[in-house]
């Protein structure tokens, strides 16, 4: 339980009450991980919090943690400037199973991958879509990103987005309530699976956002053909050691901090999901 | 080459599946149509006569409010279709309908298909049934985004 | 006539052999161990219930007592008898030994632009004598979340692994045992340094005892004992029919994970909620309840720490999700808890998290029972409280 001091070396203001935290350990190497995964954070002091990992395992640069700021903790993470010590112990958790970039070998699952988020949840999907593009390049599939948020301020990774769009995956974006200013899509995310060009029969889809919008989405994704072993989910729990020791993160049969984050929707997922209190 | 009205009626997703003589029936009451960015299709309190199947291009539906300009409640694209008060009197558009993007649409006479589906029952049921689909599709994505879904809905 | 047994030796044990100690080798036995330097606990009366505490021999054990359990309920009794181990489990469960109420995991200062952390020490290692065969069964439950996982507890893990066990076979179960149910009592067959069964018969107060390891080897050997003979064995065999004969309650295990899987939405889990008063009471006298909440704090010299605290599922707090609890009723938290015990633990840990103590039927202040919830669900498979209501609403 003791954590591996880092520093945080960058910060990046994402939204009004989003955070981008970048960390290098204080000594010794940067951790290894897989996109999907998660990290206890530590704010000195005030306490720890479960956060995704929102870089890529291929970027050479720093760990990033997408945080928004909704306790005490979390605040306190946001509020950690550059030069300031934080606490990390990881990686914990599944991940989305994307190819691996490796160099020199021709990716072998090439199934198109629809990536949908809402909000907060493009975080824990930033390094998989990463990898995922990189991925398409070499061999992989097609990459579609739906992304459903607020308003538009509330966007996340704007400049990775259009950078994915240039790179060749589908991107498209829709909000909740429009400002003067936004030209682009009003409405639900839903909305833009019929729009996407995925093919449903021979694809993967990879959901994170609020457990609603899994749920709804995930129905939606099943209607259109795609089968439910091919969806993943990211749940949420309360999470306080990230080793299965705490028992906060239960989920049904899941301690989601050692069976998830990450979860096949078929089967048990679909009922957990629509079962009240669980 | 040409497509006929009577191809592109029949390759819009809201009309699959409808019998080659009810097709026929629409297509009486259809023509192409298109539109420049920041063309109205309906405009709110105006008679709705006429309703919209887009096949290119996305149009929003909007409403204005002084001070605000024009709020964008919904996008709609491709597939779609723009218009419901032309089934249910007293036939008047509530919220304006505006061209975002060079659209193509296919405007059909709310008028003549209601005639047509009046004496044709059957008509009229296949008809209704893909409006409710519709309508319900987009009552519930209504319904979910008053739910605020992103939103923080922490005690902080 | 019946064989008398040889007079007390020091002699090497094999594994698994079978001597017997009088009331003197069991207070060597406490001596020995503390000579070897654990630290040695075993039942005490305190507070009015025979708990875990530290012992220096026979005298410090509860000579005569006896307990009268029942749902709600826990009464202790004396007799004018010397047994020393005709009692039920009490509240405190050797968990907290392994396990504690609250525990530092570690100290941080800041040293130069990093910090230096003081994990807690080890703690000293611990003998047991006269633990539970359900006991010993709760904490390989235990076992398997905080040692034998992906991420091994340090200080559990240790703690247990130095630890020596004495076992002593459960003579006298209560109302609210159900141990012959979970397989895990009244007697116990392995994974023990060494077990002890009580008797107290024409021919003396005296223990049965197996050495179950080489620590236990080792022990014995160095301790006076007699060999047992067949009318030793005789008597441990009437005292653990005798026990199973009394057990007062128990629970029908086949098919009960899945039972409760499949009723998650079954009327009675209101009912009880009905009864449930969310004290967390089971919880805390659970020897397998394993849930902790991780606490910071800091001191104003500007030191951290870090403690793990336990935590009850049947706290609001412990479902909390930024923006509220998950399990807000009452019926969902007793449901997250019968249902992890009985089901889910079997998914996450491929064992029963219930060894049949029988500790949250006794010290639920409302008498809420676990079997008879159980047997209740299973005597009614599938109801739901939409069909609950239409029986209810019938002519």
């Amino acid at each position: 339980m003791t954590p591996v001091v880092h520093r945080v070396v960058g910060r990046i203001q994402e939204t009004d009450d989003v955070t981008t935290l970048c960390l290098e350990p204080v000594t010794g190497a940067r951790m290894d991980f897989r996109p999907g995964q998660f990290n206890m954070l530590s704010a000195f002091g005030v306490g720890e919090a479960a956060i995704s990992l929102s870089s890529a395992p291929g970027d050479r640069g720093p760990l990033r943690h997408t945080v928004r700021d909704v306790g005490a903790v979390t605040r306190a993470l946001c509020q950690r400037d550059v030069g300031d010590l934080i606490g990390v112990r990881g990686p914990f958790g599944s991940d989305w199973q994307v190819p691996q970039r490796t160099v020199g070998t021709a990716v072998k699952d090439v199934r198109d991958t629809v990536v949908i988020a809402g909000g907060i949840g493009l975080a824990p999907l930033r390094g998989a879509v990463h990898e995922l593009v990189a991925a398409s390049h070499g061999g992989g599939g097609r990459v579609f990103l739906l992304v459903g948020a607020r308003e538009p301020s509330q966007l996340v990774f704007n400049d990775d987005m259009e950078a994915w769009a240039r790179d060749g995956a589908r991107v498209l974006v829709s909000v909740d309530r429009a400002s003067p200013q936004w030209h682009g899509r009003v409405g639900l995310v839903t909305a833009l699976l019929s729009d996407a060009g995925f093919d449903p029969a021979n694809c993967r889809a990879l959901l994170c956002g609020p457990e609603i919008m899994m749920r709804f989405t995930a129905r939606a994704l099943v209607d259109m053909g795609v089968a439910p072993e091919a969806i993943l989910v990211s749940l949420e729990r309360n999470m306080q050691c990230g080793l299965g020791w705490c028992g906060h993160c239960q989920l049904g049969p899941f301690l989601l901090c050692r069976d998830g984050p990450v979860v096949p929707y078929a089967g048990i997922v679909s009922q957990l999901l629509t079962e009240r209190e669980r | 080459m040409s497509t006929t009205i009577g191809e592109l009626v029949a390759s819009h997703p809201f009309m699959a599946g409808l019998s080659a003589d009810d097709l026929a029936l629409v297509v009486g009451c259809a023509r192409n149509t298109v539109f420049q960015p920041g063309d109205l299709l309906c405009v709110e309190g105006a008679s709705a006569d006429t309703f919209y199947l887009i096949r290119r291009g996305r149009v929003s539906i909007d409403v204005h409010a002084p001070g605000r300009g024009s709020i964008v409640i919904e996008t709609v694209g491709p597939g779609d279709v723009v218009g419901w008060s032309w089934l249910v009197p007293p036939y008047r558009w509530t919220f304006d309908a505006r061209a975002r993007d060079p659209v193509g649409a296919i405007a059909i006479d709310g008028a003549c298909l209601r005639n047509k589906a009046g004496a044709d029952p059957a008509l009229g049921f296949a008809l209704l049934s893909r409006v409710s689909t519709e309508l319900l599709a987009r009552l519930q994505a209504t319904r979910m985004r008053l739910l605020d879904l992103y939103g923080d809905h922490s005690e902080r | 006539m019946a064989k008398s047994n040889n007079p007390s030796v020091s002699s090497k044990v094999q594994l698994g052999e079978v001597v017997v100690l009088r009331l003197d080798g069991l207070d060597s036995l406490v001596a020995r161990l503390t000579a070897l330097g654990f630290e040695t606990k075993g039942p005490v009366v305190r507070d009015g219930a025979v708990v875990p505490g530290p012992i220096t021999g026979v005298a410090d054990l509860p000579v005569g007592v006896h307990d009268e359990q029942a749902p709600g309920s826990y009464r202790l009794t004396r007799g004018d008898d010397g047994r020393l181990f005709d009692w039920a489990v009490g509240p405190g469960s050797w968990k907290a030994e392994f396990f504690p109420p609250s525990q530092e995991v570690w100290r941080a200062v800041k040293v130069g632009d990093s910090m230096q952390f003081t994990e807690s020490a080890p703690l000293a290692p611990l003998a047991i004598v006269g633990a539970r065969p359900c006991e010993t069964a709760a904490l390989d439950v235990l076992d398997r979340v905080l040692k034998d996982g992906a991420h091994r507890d340090p200080v559990y893990a240790d703690r247990r692994e130095g630890a020596f066990v004495a076992v002593v076979e459960c003579a006298t179960p209560a109302s609210t045992c159900f141990c012959s149910s979970m397989g895990t009592g009244p007697g116990i067959e392995g994974g023990f340094d060494l077990a002890l069964t009580e008797i107290d018969d024409a021919r003396g107060h005296r223990f049965v005892v197996r050495a179950g390891s080489d620590a236990g080897v080792e022990v014995l050997s160095v301790l006076a004992h007699e060999e047992a003979l067949d009318e030793d064995l005789e008597a441990r065999g009437r005292v653990l029919d005798q026990a199973a004969a009394r057990m007062g309650r128990q629970l029908q295990t086949e098919g009960l994970a899945s039972l409760l899987a499949r009723n998650v939405e079954h009327p009675r889990w209101a009912d009880v909620a009905e009864r449930c008063l969310s004290c967390a009471n089971c919880t805390l006298v659970c020897p397998t309840c394993f849930c902790s909440d991780v606490r910071d704090t800091s001191d104003l010299d500007g030191t951290l720490e870090r403690r793990r605290v336990w935590s009850s599922c049947f706290d609001l707090e412990h479902s909390y999700l930024h923006g509220g609890a998950v399990r807000t009723s009452a019926s969902s938290r007793y449901r997250q808890w019968m249902t992890h015990k009985l089901s889910t633990w079997w998914d996450q840990f491929d064992t029963s998290g219930c060894v049949g103590c029988g500790r949250c039927i006794a010290w639920c202040p409302v008498g809420i029972d676990i079997t008879e919830e159980a047997a209740f669900i299973a005597a009614s498979d599938g109801a739901t409280p939409a069909n609950a209501v239409s029986k209810a609403s019938a002519p």
